[in-house]
Formats: C-alpha cells, structure tokens, sequence
C-alpha cells in the first residue's frame, strides 16, 4: 500500500534529479562560450529518465533489448557501468549538433543553448509542483479531514 | 546536490569574462602609447581560455590560462617633431587595434551577463526546491 504512494514520488524524484543534472550541463557549455575548442555536451533527457526509472514505453519494446544490470549478492557490487549497485545512474552525455561551425572548434551555439537552458527551468519548476501537489494530496489523505 | 555546481562553474565564467575584460581595459588604455627609449612600445595582451573540471560528471568551468602578448610590429607614424622620435623620423605606436579590442568587449560584456543569468535562475530554482512538499 504504502509502496504505491511512494512510487510516483520516486518517479517524479528521479526526474527532478535528471533535470538538476541537465541544468549543469547547460550551465556548463554557457559557461565555455568562448572557450576554443570546447565541444557542447547534452544529453536525451526523456531516454535517460526511462532508463533510470525502468518505466518502458509501449512504443520502444520492438527495439533493442534493456540494459541489463549485473547481479550482486552484496551492494558493494559493482554494476555494469561500474558504479555500486543502487546508486543514481548516470545519463549517457552525447555531443550537441552543430549548428554554425567556428573557426576555433567551438560547438556552443548560444541561442539554442539558452532556449535549452530556459525550457529545462521550466520544466524543473513544473516537476517541484507536481511533488508539491502530490504531498499535498497525501496529506489530505491521511487528515482525512 | 548537482546544482550548487552550477554556482561553480557559472562563477568561474564569470571570474575569467571579467579578466578578460580587465585586458581589454588595459590594451584600450595603452591604445596610443609611444615606446620608450628602449624602443619597444605596449603590446596588446590577449587572454587564452582552457576548460576546467569542476567535479561532477559534465561540469566544466572556465579558467584564464595564460595571458599572450601580441607580437605584430608596432605602427610607425613619420613625426620628427615628436620628442620620441628616432633617428630617422619616426614615432613608433603600441600595436593595439581599437575596433578589435572593442569588439573583445561587447563579446565580453554579453557573456558575463549570460552567466550572471545564469545564476539568478539557478538561485530562484534552489529556492524553490528548498520550499519543496511545504505548500500546503
């Protein structure tokens, strides 16, 4: 019972978690906009969170199969990408597309990065409200007033 | 916490942007500096920009390297009435060029706000996340 309540909480934690680790990463490439030779990071955010949360879609089952993890006996097992068992999984980082390439190997391309950087800000504050809501929901479960 | 790293990293941009400003400064002051008696006139300094691993997969600050003096020859003006001048008329400049260096500066400018920006929407969303489960 108790299980379900918390469920969609871990979901939604786990997606606050990725957004926040995204937020970075676009803080970092604004951060080397002028830095020659730095190559924009990013990664996909909605395959990132199904392969952190183990939700798959019905739309991806025709495609190759999940990564597996490695069984352990102990927690201090490591797992297949090399981090112990249980601890946050770390998203794939790809490259960004370049869109107008510099003369100095610089990949950022500051409108789309701000345009990024901007939607993952709102999309962070729209997770924040739907935890807000849930814990307020569970709170008037359990008033029951 | 992955997002007090941004504080991190944005402040590193913004530490290196402004010391690169404090060049640019420096070069647009020396702009019509005259040599000197050893004959050798301001050469204008240009900041170079590396990568910094800041902890934390993906984030990477930004850090001043070294600071490069541009070794182009001065500009010679024929002026044998200049106090400075040599032996065969002529005064030699600094070789700083203004439009370059203002230019240096807008860009400048631009990315320092960026990070401050940057910033200002990393705080808000800290602050929220800090209220988080207590609106009820």
């Amino acid at each position: 019972m108790l299980n379900r309540l918390t469920d969609s909480l871990n979901f939604q934690s786990e997606a606050l978690r990725l957004r926040s680790e995204r937020q970075r990463l676009l803080a970092s490439n604004i951060a080397n906009a002028d830095t020659p030779g730095y190559q924009a990071r990013d990664f996909d955010f909605a395959s990132a969170l199904r392969q952190a949360s183990g939700v798959s879609s019905r739309a991806d089952t025709n495609l190759a199969p999940a990564r597996l993890n490695l069984a352990g006996t102990s927690g201090q097992h490591l797992q297949r990408d090399g981090q112990p068992g249980g601890s946050p999984m770390a998203p794939e980082l790809g490259y960004g597309p370049r869109a107008m390439s510099s003369l100095d190997n610089n990949t950022v391309d500051m409108d789309r990065e701000r345009a990024n950087f901007t939607d993952n800000t709102v999309r962070y504050e729209a997770t924040l409200r739907f935890i807000n809501g849930q814990v307020k929901t569970l709170n008037t479960a359990i008033t029951g007033q | 916490m992955s997002m007090f790293n941004i504080f991190n990293v944005a402040g590193s941009a913004v530490s290196a942007q402004s010391q690169r400003l404090n060049v640019v400064a420096s070069n647009l002051a020396n702009a019509d500096t005259v040599a000197g008696p050893d004959g050798s006139a301001y050469k204008a300094r240009h900041v170079v920009f590396t990568t910094q691993a800041m902890g934390g997969v993906g984030a990477a600050g930004v850090g001043v390297s070294n600071i490069t003096e541009d070794q182009t020859p001065g500009r010679r003006l024929h002026d044998p009435k200049h106090p400075q001048a040599d032996a065969e008329g002529y005064v030699t400049y600094s070789n700083v060029n203004t439009v370059e260096e203002m230019v240096n500066m807008i860009s400048a400018s631009r990315s320092y706000q960026n990070n401050v920006e940057v910033m200002n929407t990393t705080k808000s969303l800290l602050l929220k996340t800090l209220q988080m489960g207590q609106g009820s």
